[in-house]
């Protein structure tokens, strides 16, 4: 047997490995100089992200390559969305620092879980098979739970952690009782092996439906779908606001990669099955969201009700690349880069809408109520503005990202004959903006309540101001993001 | 001869019955940490079950990842309960009430 071993081909995963490395290390130097300089192991963080994002450019070649036995995969997307996944957990880190130093939280394990939870995230992107993709969810999930239970004393963070465990685990369950039965239907545990079955035709049909109802409800726990949404408003408000910010942006692109690689990668030959289950979710989520959201005095809180509607807008793209059982490559490749850009607009958007609670947040003080926001505009009128991007953006309105986010998606549902579907979308589109634009009336309209001032650094305020330009940037010249998304989807799906 | 079907009813039934601890169950954490527990187990059977069946060993090396996380898992969650339990005094399902709205 041992004569068989061949050594992997590592250098597809080189980006893993490193940060791998990097996280003993950072643990190893936190021992011993964690007590004396915190910084070291924050600056070596940052330097790790920052090298991981150099090597994955370095090897970005385009072509798809297999290695670890077929189990990881190296493409245009694994490189494109880690690419994105590294820069979202380099703001969350810039953005939290400062409220992490006032709490005292910004200990080593900070940074050691959240390079482990980047890790998880990157294996999950490059999963090319069922096992892989259940390590890499694991590993994100298990760092997660750990990080919004970080603030040991608070006892709302400890029972977020706690349901998110809870309500995570069973998630998890799911996902793996679906996997195992498509593994019985199909005999394989690669994600093309499964794809090739199905293609076949050999594979029992009633067993892999039965296993896709459980697998499409483990992806709906991770990317917070109703009715698998009950953990998000609960972690969102109870986690500390930069972990609420973490919890709320990278895992959501893991989790679209998840999404896109089971179901579509894997189990297309599924997809009227699948499809209309998305649909129900996408319009349970793009409804309660909007309307719960409505009803909540916490921002963090309506925020969550927020990201369950967006990630219901963006399924609707996922859903649409099949037009009545036929498929055409073109349209199809559409609808998965118009869910996959509504992806990424959005944790852009949430960095951002995030970035203004830590921003008015000072040591002892949250402010993570609406009030908090009461005539900010007299506070500050350039922080009131990018929020009102954020908040305009994630609205729809255009000319920002957000709008051009869910014109892709309602314009791929549309072509996919999802005429009524759309218009319910958009109907419940508008009942959202009214929760957005009202945090624009409290910061332009009313007098604040809280009068200090902002106290922020200038690393949060630069960072901030940034991010901002960019959401109205990407909505003024959408193109470029959105070709990048269409090629690179292109390429992988061409293998 | 106990076939395939029963070791896949088998597993439905303790999967079924860790779903509905984790759902019913108001009173203790730590009963929900077994749901947990017995619900990874049932899956487990599952692929042992198939693995077998199939003559592919792929399945049963997914069992031993699996029962690695599990162990894992169940190591973050009783950790997350002490916390708990020190900040609440308290394991009660009842007692997590503090985040509404």
């Amino acid at each position: 047997m041992l004569n068989n071993f061949v050594i992997p081909d590592l250098y597809p995963a080189a980006p893993e490995i490193f940060l791998l490395l990097m996280a003993f290390l950072v643990l190893f130097v936190d021992l011993i100089f964690g007590a004396t300089h915190r910084w070291i192991a924050a600056m070596l963080t940052l330097i790790t992200l920052f090298g991981c994002a150099a090597i994955t450019l370095v090897t970005w070649d385009g072509q798809t390559t297999l290695t670890f036995s077929n189990m990881f995969v190296d493409d245009a997307l694994s490189d494109f969305l880690k690419l994105m996944t590294y820069f979202a957990v380099i703001m969350m880190l810039v953005y939290s620092r400062q409220y992490m130093a006032d709490r005292g939280l910004d200990k080593g394990e900070f940074y050691v879980l959240v390079m482990f939870a980047t890790l998880g995230m990157m294996i999950m992107i490059s999963a090319s098979s069922l096992v892989t993709m259940y390590l890499g969810l694991e590993l994100m999930s298990l760092s997660l739970y750990g990080l919004v239970a970080i603030d040991r004393e608070s006892s709302r963070a400890t029972e977020a952690a706690m349901k998110y465990f809870v309500l995570g685990a069973l998630g998890s369950g799911l996902l793996l009782y679906g996997m195992s039965m498509i593994y019985g239907a199909t005999g394989s545990l690669s994600i093309n092996g499964v794809a090739q079955a199905l293609h076949q035709g050999q594979a029992e049909r009633s067993v892999l439906v039965f296993g896709l109802v459980f697998l499409v409800g483990g992806v709906a726990f991770k990317l917070g779908l109703v009715p698998f949404h009950m953990w998000i408003p609960d972690v969102y408000h109870g986690a500390p606001t930069p972990i609420t910010m973490f919890v709320g942006s990278a895992p959501k692109i893991a989790a679209f990669a998840m999404a896109l690689r089971l179901l579509v990668y894997g189990l297309f030959g599924l997809v009227e099955d699948w499809q209309p289950m998305l649909l129900v979710m996408a319009m349970l989520s793009i409804g309660l969201g909007n309307l719960a959201a409505i009803a909540q005095t916490n921002i963090k809180r309506m925020l969550a009700y927020s990201a369950i509607s967006h990630m219901g807008y963006m399924v609707l793209g996922l859903m649409a690349g099949v037009v009545g059982g036929r498929v055409e490559a073109f349209t199809a490749i559409n609808a998965y880069s118009s869910a996959m850009y509504y992806t990424i607009a959005y944790v852009m958007m949430t960095m951002g809408a995030f970035g203004t609670v830590l921003l008015l947040s000072r040591a002892g003080y949250e402010a993570e109520n609406l009030e908090d926001f009461k005539g900010l505009n007299k506070r500050s009128p350039w922080f009131a503005g990018m929020m009102l991007i954020m908040m305009f953006s994630m609205a729809g309105i255009p000319f920002f990202i957000g709008f051009f986010a869910k014109f892709a998606v309602l314009l791929a549902a549309i072509k996919a004959g999802y005429t009524m579907v759309a218009v319910i979308a958009v109907m419940f589109s508008l009942v959202g903006a009214f929760y957005y634009l009202r945090v624009v009336k409290l910061m332009y309209f009313d007098s604040p309540v809280d009068s200090a001032p902002i106290t922020a650094g200038l690393d949060l305020r630069v960072l901030l101001s940034l991010n901002g330009l960019a959401v109205a940037a990407f909505g003024l010249f959408p193109d470029q993001l959105a070709l990048i998304c269409y090629t690179t989807l292109a390429r992988s799906l061409s293998g | 001869m106990v076939s395939l079907s029963h070791y896949l009813i088998l597993a439905a039934i303790l999967f079924a019955i860790s779903i509905i601890g984790i759902f019913l169950n108001r009173k203790n954490l730590i009963v929900l940490l077994m749901a947990i527990e017995l619900m990874l187990l049932a899956v487990n059977i599952n692929f042992v079950a198939f693995s077998h069946y199939l003559n592919d060993l792929s399945g049963q090396l997914f069992v031993f990842f699996i029962l690695v996380v599990a162990a894992a898992e169940s190591g973050i969650g009783l950790a997350i309960l002490v916390v708990l339990f020190r900040n609440l005094s308290s394991i009660d399902v009842e007692d997590l009430d503090s985040l509404k709205g």
